[in-house]
């Protein structure tokens, strides 16, 4: 159903704020669609603009900085918390990112992530602060992420870490499989369970 | 992971019957699955159709989904419609031993009962409504038990937020909790849900108390409850569920309920609460790293590190969510503003959980101290706990509120929320500031 994903070589959006809850991601006001699309124009919509107005761009803001680019978003510890809203997953995939790079992610974001194809990889803090350096002197830095092998690794210094993953979902995204068709696979045992 | 009861509503679901639509499937166990129309529904004039488009639309595509699927649907009108954390446990559809889900955080509420029951996203509500299961990975186990007894004016919101405080946002992430101990032990139900919906703001998958002779008073009787020879089964299983003697916990936390004072947030994340005679941090007790996103938060707030918070002037108070919008917490509200008047300057929402907590209400007469205080008594829903319908705090206002988060924008663009208990909010409702209630209480 997904794109699947195997190896991202990009630049990156820094985001260095901690507990980024997913009412800033995306605020509730956006939730009333009944599809899954569009959501990426309102992503991170209060920081982005002055008074929500889109003519009023917030200069300070890294999505509005012309300098920060890329299919990777690098964020502060604890991100994602607070509302189980799906939609935070759905409008950062859909302003482009493909992963999410951050010493500590919020549980429910994470499976929302893993289950669109969004890839949150999760760093020691001091590779954190290695990557923020490194876009910080250079906003043209680049990430290369490695699904199969579990690496970021920072091309410029060579410096990399190894990410955990569970297997299931790494097969998922690798191969572009969904939760869903898995567990439809199972139906009789599902029965088989409710009669017990 | 199998789940034995989907409670579902109008914002995160649509995408989900989109999804079963799209395969050409239908909701595989209907029966299991319970749904209302809480987030978006106005709190007046519920019998008029809902003005604003969007969420007239979700709340229609709801009724259609349920209808197509054979779902139970508790809308608006409906003498069971409430906010869906609400519903559940006062219509007995929560029980003791059951999994339980919702595309919603504070589905943690429902462990309350002693049952697992934790909020999921959209494509997780789509495959529960396929296959009525999840995919889990086990997290690891924490207890968090509370000593001793509570302080005068110290309700189970302080007890909760004062954890948070403890331990952090992002405290309990990765770890299912159990709240244990002789202060939790010796609270209501309504107390229980309390503590165990704000266990996802600790960051917690979820949270749970085990069940005792408190839980099965409460649910006796309760219009979906097991009855009869039903009941006596089930009621033997339900005493079975409690930790073992010797459990091991991968994380233990002991607090003494005396160290707990009547509880405020100052900041943009649950986590940053102090006691209202408290002060603000100042910056040299902040970490070097968290700097940034502490004064980014006072910032928001309108407030200075080292301040004191007793005093402030407040604009708003919102009682309600489904953190603080049952019987319990309106009567709490009822008996310590009953004969009195609201300050001039602030605005007062009350905001029942339920239609039955409505009802209730009015028979009991709280209704009219409320009109009689200068409370605005309104209709069931979310409300002003994250805004998505009209009840928003205006930019740059100060709101009390026994809601659940305080994040920026959370109670409407720029709206500064400072989250406390029932009795803190009444005490600033009347005051139009923040108080200790200890100094208003025999």
């Amino acid at each position: 159903m997904g794109k699947s994903i195997n190896i991202i070589n990009s630049t990156a959006v820094p985001l260095n704020i901690e507990n980024v809850d997913t009412d800033q991601i995306i605020p509730a006001r956006f939730l009333k669609a009944t599809s899954r699309d569009g959501f990426g124009k309102n992503l991170f919509r209060d920081w982005r603009y002055e008074n929500n107005d889109e003519s009023k761009p917030k200069k300070d803001f890294p999505l509005n900085d012309p300098r920060y680019k890329g299919q990777i978003l690098v964020a502060a510890k604890n991100f994602g918390c607070g509302s189980s809203r799906e939609h935070a997953a759905w409008a950062i995939k859909d302003a482009g990112f493909d992963v999410v790079v951050s010493s500590f992610f919020a549980d429910i974001f994470k499976n929302n992530s893993l289950n669109n194809f969004l890839l949150p990889v999760t760093v020691s803090e001091g590779f954190l602060k290695q990557v923020f350096d490194a876009i910080d002197k250079d906003p043209g830095a680049q990430l290369e992420v490695n699904l199969q092998d579990q690496t970021i690794t920072l091309p410029a210094t060579g410096v990399q870490e190894k990410f955990d993953i569970n297997n299931y979902k790494k097969t998922c995204l690798l191969n572009g499989y969904d939760d869903i068709d898995y567990l439809l696979s199972m139906k009789d045992e599902i029965s088989q369970f409710e009669k017990q | 992971m199998y789940i034995d009861r989907h409670l579902i509503h109008e914002v995160t679901s649509p995408q989900a019957f989109a999804g079963l639509n799209k395969r050409g499937i239908k909701v595989l166990r209907p029966k299991q699955v319970v749904a209302t129309a809480d987030h978006n529904v106005p709190t007046i004039n519920q019998h008029l159709p809902i003005k604003e488009e969007l969420s007239r639309l979700q709340v229609e595509a709801l009724k259609k989904n349920c209808e197509e699927h054979g779902i139970e649907l508790y809308g608006l009108g409906h003498p069971f419609q409430g906010i869906v954390h609400v519903i559940g446990p006062e219509l007995g559809i929560t029980q003791p031993g059951m999994t339980i889900v919702c595309g919603d955080s504070h589905t943690s509420t429902h462990g309350a009962f002693g049952s697992i029951a934790f909020g999921i996203g959209t494509s997780e509500v789509e495959m529960v409504m396929a296959t009525q299961c999840l995919m889990q990975s086990k997290p690891k186990l924490m207890r968090i038990n509370v000593e001793g007894k509570l302080n005068n004016g110290v309700v189970s919101k302080d007890i909760v937020l004062y954890i948070l405080s403890q331990i952090s946002a992002s405290g309990a992430t990765g770890y299912a909790v159990e709240f244990a101990g002789s202060a939790i032990r010796s609270l209501s139900m309504e107390a229980r849900m309390t503590i165990c919906n704000m266990s996802i703001e600790m960051g917690a998958r979820c949270g749970m108390i085990a069940p005792d002779e408190t839980t099965f008073g409460y649910m006796k009787g309760r219009k979906f409850a097991p009855q009869g020879t039903d009941w006596d089964q089930k009621l033997a299983y339900w005493k079975t569920l409690k930790s073992d003697e010797g459990a091991v916990f991968d994380k233990e936390i002991f607090i003494k309920a005396g160290d707990i004072e009547p509880m405020i947030t100052y900041g943009t994340n649950p986590g940053m609460g102090i006691g209202v005679s408290g002060h603000v941090p100042s910056l040299n007790e902040i970490e070097e790293k968290e700097k940034p996103s502490f004064e980014k938060s006072l910032a928001y707030m309108g407030l200075q590190p080292g301040a004191g918070i007793k005093g402030k002037q407040v604009d708003y108070v919102f009682i309600g969510s489904c953190t603080n919008s049952r019987i319990e917490d309106l009567r709490m509200v009822a008996s310590f503003v009953k004969g009195k008047h609201k300050a001039d300057n602030v605005e007062v929402w009350v905001v029942p959980g339920s239609k039955q907590v409505e009802k209730q209400a009015i028979e009991e007469g709280i209704d009219k101290v409320f009109e009689e205080a200068g409370f605005m008594l309104r209709q069931p829903g979310c409300s002003a706990c994250l805004g998505m319908n009209e009840d928003k705090i205006p930019a740059g206002k100060y709101c009390i509120s026994t809601s659940n988060r305080n994040f920026e924008g959370r109670q409407g663009p720029n709206a500064r929320t400072f989250l406390a208990s029932p009795l803190t909010a009444a005490l600033a409702a009347i005051t139009g500031r923040v108080g200790d209630v200890r100094e208003y209480q025999s």
